[in-house]
């Protein structure tokens, strides 16, 4: 678990030393999950190598549209956001929760024996860094802990990439995520045309830095550094006005936007699932053929989803717009009563992910009374 | 039910592709037929014992006079009438022709079209008498028939997934196709059951699955065309396996009447 | 955490992983109304059933491995030692198979969860307690606490509702609960030909209370929703103000500790900011179609 301590003074280390920090964790026994290039897009995945990144590439996104272009430059980390989170590592889509087992003495239930992977995760920008923390209050923060979060949380090692160029649906400034990373990292890095600007934010992120040929960074290099995130929070045009927003959703709960927008959302759950704090899940049993060995399967599940409000032979949430309303008041209202902070970290996913293009900032404003 | 509940499986017009999963299923089917008294399955057993049965399964669409007055004898015979598959549940592909001209299809393909008695139509199952239960998929999983079986049995509710393909999709890590490929796709619209196989692939999701409870393909079509797909092409992504769903058809409906009208 | 020196691993797990069951026996099962039966469980572990306390109002998870889990709340009295009543209604997969199930057989339970009823707010008033139907299974854990401290209290009365006199859960224990020192009415919907009781919504009984001081009163409900919004009216006419009002109320809980997300009604998590509300709480959510 990341840890704040002391920061000396920033480091510089060349291009060729990242392939010395994936090869310094590799070897302390670190899964490095990493951005890769698949299927069309910049993914997380596991990586080796610095030949995996996605070195020349950047993202051009738009409400409901990604695609890769190449960049004019090298570089490693000139994207932003893609459809993955981290939370797919912290509070993986499936999980087995519990197992029982049928013995002379009756059922006998037992935590999963599923080992908790230890995690580098190399590129986590701002908004993510406060996607973790929101995770942390919901599975780490309350009177019960989810054990399977704890585990790979307790053991990640957060590298974070500070941004140097935002996208079109970008909106952390609103919501005071970035894009500056300044806290809840080991490492944090500045990328520079000739190599990394360095932040230490842990003592673990300072033990692997003594590995590394870094060096103490010299002013220009440091100024470089400054500029280049300048560049990122310059570009930033989307934004979400956050005034009140609490109070604003949960006195509109009739506002007829919401019926509008049930006419154009599809309830297809893309929007929950790319949403790095969304953390809806639900929990299926499942055994073999005798029946005397049972695991309860933990799996991502939406509030987008007809029967996941099924009580008592009927739905609660019987249509799209009591649905949509669900998710955009928990998200950005209901979620400040709960874990006393917004649920959104503004990193733009739900907008670029919706296959039909629906960008809350606008629903908002629209129930705020402005036009879109 | 008295001890084990008789089960029955119907064929009508189908590839008897659902039939094949049943099949399909081996240890499954053995667990099956231990729990049930498999009374009337032609493709498995040329044991027929006649009716009542607990339990009907019925593959295929209704596509001729014949079909139409067969169904209703089975629908009699049968205490709990599951359809099994895109063909039963919806008409499954051979419904393309409820747009078309059968005369001519009929004219086109045999040389003795004379000889052919048929409906102008393929329908539903549930267009002609009460379903008790709808198993969707072109063909269905076995693994979802064992479950509905199991839990008719058990007395209690079947545990099919009714959310969408997209969740799958994203469980499983594949990028959407649509935001990042510009392929049109019928997740969003389309119920989970395949484990989200198309769009891993590269593939727009066709809907094998039938519509989502709930769903709005209204939406997906206004949306395509928005970000410029013509209507034209659209249509024949709703006409597919379940093209002939009320929903489905719905949609592909009124895309072709905004391509007629030149939108 | 505080791990007394008795716990075992096993019991380590339990305070470590949410999700884990503890094995529970089946003692005793009696039918009580229709479709509804109380399963009395005792811990088959010795130091977990040493352990386990509940409050009145709170619910533990039920599971039945390969079938699933169900909230259920407990019945019991807090006193209780050994075993642990819970009231179940047939209403799902899960209660359908728990009822095919025979004293001596084992399932999970985790639990207690959620938030109690107010009883440190009725010391000393007069303690309204409405009922409809199976609703009286969560509030019997009052009724006992009430009759074993009954002179920390002012008056009490039980105000019951059923569709029909068969539907009067727990009908043998009333005579006890009136020698007890508990007012009870009750009134059915449809009566029987033997009925000679009251007939019609139970809200007509708050109509006729004698309330001497309604602003020393905590009146604590359970039923039907549409039974407890017409009791919260009446008990408004007779000058209950809403945070008077107490309600346990149902959603479909699942992980029971606010992880999953199931449970939500506006702000509140159902499972652990309730089930029981301060209706004053909870009420700008519960009259949102669909929330």
């Amino acid at each position: 678990m990341t840890a704040n301590a002391s920061t000396e003074s920033e480091f510089f280390f060349a291009r060729a030393g990242l392939q010395q920090l994936i090869d310094v964790l590799r070897t302390r026994g670190y899964k490095v999950v990493g951005p890769t290039i698949d299927q069309g897009a910049i993914i997380y995945d596991e990586i080796a190598s610095v030949d995996q990144l996605p070195q020349g590439w950047t993202d051009q996104q738009e409400p409901g549209q990604y695609r890769l272009e190449r960049r004019n430059d090298e570089a490693w980390f000139g994207y932003v956001v893609g459809p993955h989170s981290w939370k797919r590592y912290l509070f993986p889509p499936l999980a087995t929760v519990s197992v029982a087992d049928k013995t002379a003495a009756g059922w006998q239930m037992t935590s999963s024996p599923d080992p908790s992977p230890k995690y580098a995760f190399l590129g986590v920008r701002a908004c993510e860094l406060a996607a973790i923390k929101i995770q942390d209050r919901v599975f780490l923060g309350g009177a019960y802990v989810d054990p399977i979060y704890r585990d790979r949380r307790e053991q990640a090692f957060v590298i974070a990439v500070n941004c140097t160029m935002a996208g079109t649906n970008c909106f952390c400034t609103s919501m005071n995520t970035g894009p500056r990373c300044r806290t809840g990292f080991d490492l944090a890095l500045t990328e520079l045309p000739d190599g990394f600007l360095i932040e230490v934010g842990s003592d673990s992120g300072s033990e692997i830095v003594r590995e590394l040929q870094a060096r103490v960074a010299e002013l220009a290099e440091s100024q470089a550094a400054e500029q280049a995130r300048l560049q990122a929070e310059l570009q930033i045009t989307k934004k979400l006005d956050t005034t009140d927003i609490r109070n604003l959703l949960l006195t509109n709960l009739e506002h007829p936007r919401w019926a509008d927008v049930a006419t154009r959302c599809l309830s297809c759950t893309n929007c929950t699932m790319v949403c790095p704090t969304c953390f809806c899940t639900s929990v299926s049993e499942v055994s073999d053929l005798q029946g005397d060995h049972v695991e309860r399967h933990r799996q991502w599940d939406s509030c987008f989803n007809l029967d996941f409000s099924y009580m008592n032979g009927g739905n609660v949430r019987n249509d799209i717009r009591s649905r949509y309303r669900q998710w955009l008041t928990h998200k950005l209202a209901s979620w400040i009563d709960q874990f006393g902070s917004s649920g959104c970290v503004g990193c733009g996913r739900c907008i670029t992910w919706c296959p039909v293009a629906i960008d809350l900032t606008v629903e908002v404003a629209a129930i705020r009374g402005e036009t879109p | 039910m008295a001890d084990r509940p008789k089960l029955a499986v119907f064929k009508f017009a189908s590839c008897d592709g659902c039939q094949l999963s049943l099949l399909d299923a081996e240890d499954e089917l053995l667990a099956v037929a231990g729990a049930v008294d498999i009374a009337f399955f032609p493709e498995a057993s040329s044991r027929m014992l006649p009716g009542p049965y607990d339990i009907a399964l019925v593959e295929g669409s209704i596509t001729t006079a014949h079909d139409a007055e067969r169904i209703l004898e089975v629908r009699k015979q049968s205490r709990f009438l599951m359809t099994i598959g895109a063909c039963a549940t919806a008409g499954g592909i051979q419904a393309l022709r409820n747009w078309g001209d059968s005369a001519e299809f009929l004219r086109a393909v045999y040389a003795r079209p004379e000889y052919i008695s048929t409906l102008t139509t393929s329908t539903a199952v549930a267009d002609h008498v009460a379903v008790d239960f709808e198993l969707r998929g072109c063909p269905i999983n076995h693994h979802q028939l064992v479950e509905v079986l199991a839990s008719l049995i058990a007395g209690r509710r079947p545990r099919t997934p009714t959310h969408s393909v997209c969740l799958d999709c994203k469980r499983r890590g594949t990028v959407c196709i649509t935001v990042a490929q510009g392929i049109p796709c019928l997740g969003p619209v389309t119920q989970a059951g395949c484990g989200a196989i198309c769009p891993a692939y590269d593939r727009g999701c066709y809907g094998c699955y039938g519509p989502v409870k709930q769903g709005n393909s209204e939406g997906l079509g206004d949306h395509l065309v928005a970000s410029g797909h013509h209507p034209s092409d659209l249509v024949p992504l709703f006409r597919n396996f379940n093209g002939y769903s009320p929903e489905f058809r719905a949609e592909s409906d009124r895309l072709a009447a905004r391509a007629a009208q030149g939108d | 955490m505080n791990l007394s020196p008795l716990m075992t691993h096993a019991h380590a797990a339990v305070a470590d992983n949410p999700w884990l069951s503890q094995t529970v026996r089946i003692e005793s099962i009696t039918a009580e109304i229709p479709e509804v039966a109380t399963y009395e469980l005792a811990f088959v572990d010795p130091v977990l059933a040493a352990r386990y306390r509940f409050l009145p109002g709170q619910f533990n998870m039920l599971y039945l491995p390969g079938v699933g889990e169900v909230a259920i709340s407990i019945s019991a009295n807090p006193n209780s030692r050994e075993r642990w009543a819970h009231t179940i209604r047939v209403a799902g997969t899960v209660t359908q198979s728990l009822s095919r199930l025979q004293p001596g057989a084992t399932l999970g339970l985790r639990g207690p969860y959620g938030n109690p009823w107010p009883l440190a707010d009725c010391l000393g008033k007069d303690v309204i307690l409405v009922a409809g139907g199976i609703g009286l299974a969560p509030l019997r854990p009052v009724i006992y606490e009430l009759l074993a401290n009954r002179a920390k209290y002012g008056n009490v009365t039980l105000l019951l509702g059923a569709r029909t006199p068969e539907g009067l859960l727990y009908p043998g224990e009333y005579t006890d609960w009136q020698a007890g020192g508990i007012e009870i009415e009750s009134t059915v919907d449809r009566a029987s030909s033997e009925w000679t009781g009251n007939v019609g919504v139970v809200t007509l009984l708050i109509d006729r209370l004698p309330l001497p001081r309604p602003d020393q009163t905590v009146l604590l409900m359970c039923g039907p929703e549409v039974m407890m919004h017409f009791t919260v009216k009446s008990a408004r006419k007779r000058g209950l103000a809403d945070k008077q009002i107490w309600l346990s109320s149902e959603r479909n809980m699942q992980c029971a500790v606010g992880l999953c997300g199931h449970c939500q009604l506006g702000p509140t998590f159902v499972c652990k900011d309730g089930p029981v509300f301060r209706y004053d709480h909870i009420a700008p959510f519960l009259k949102v179609e669909g929330l």
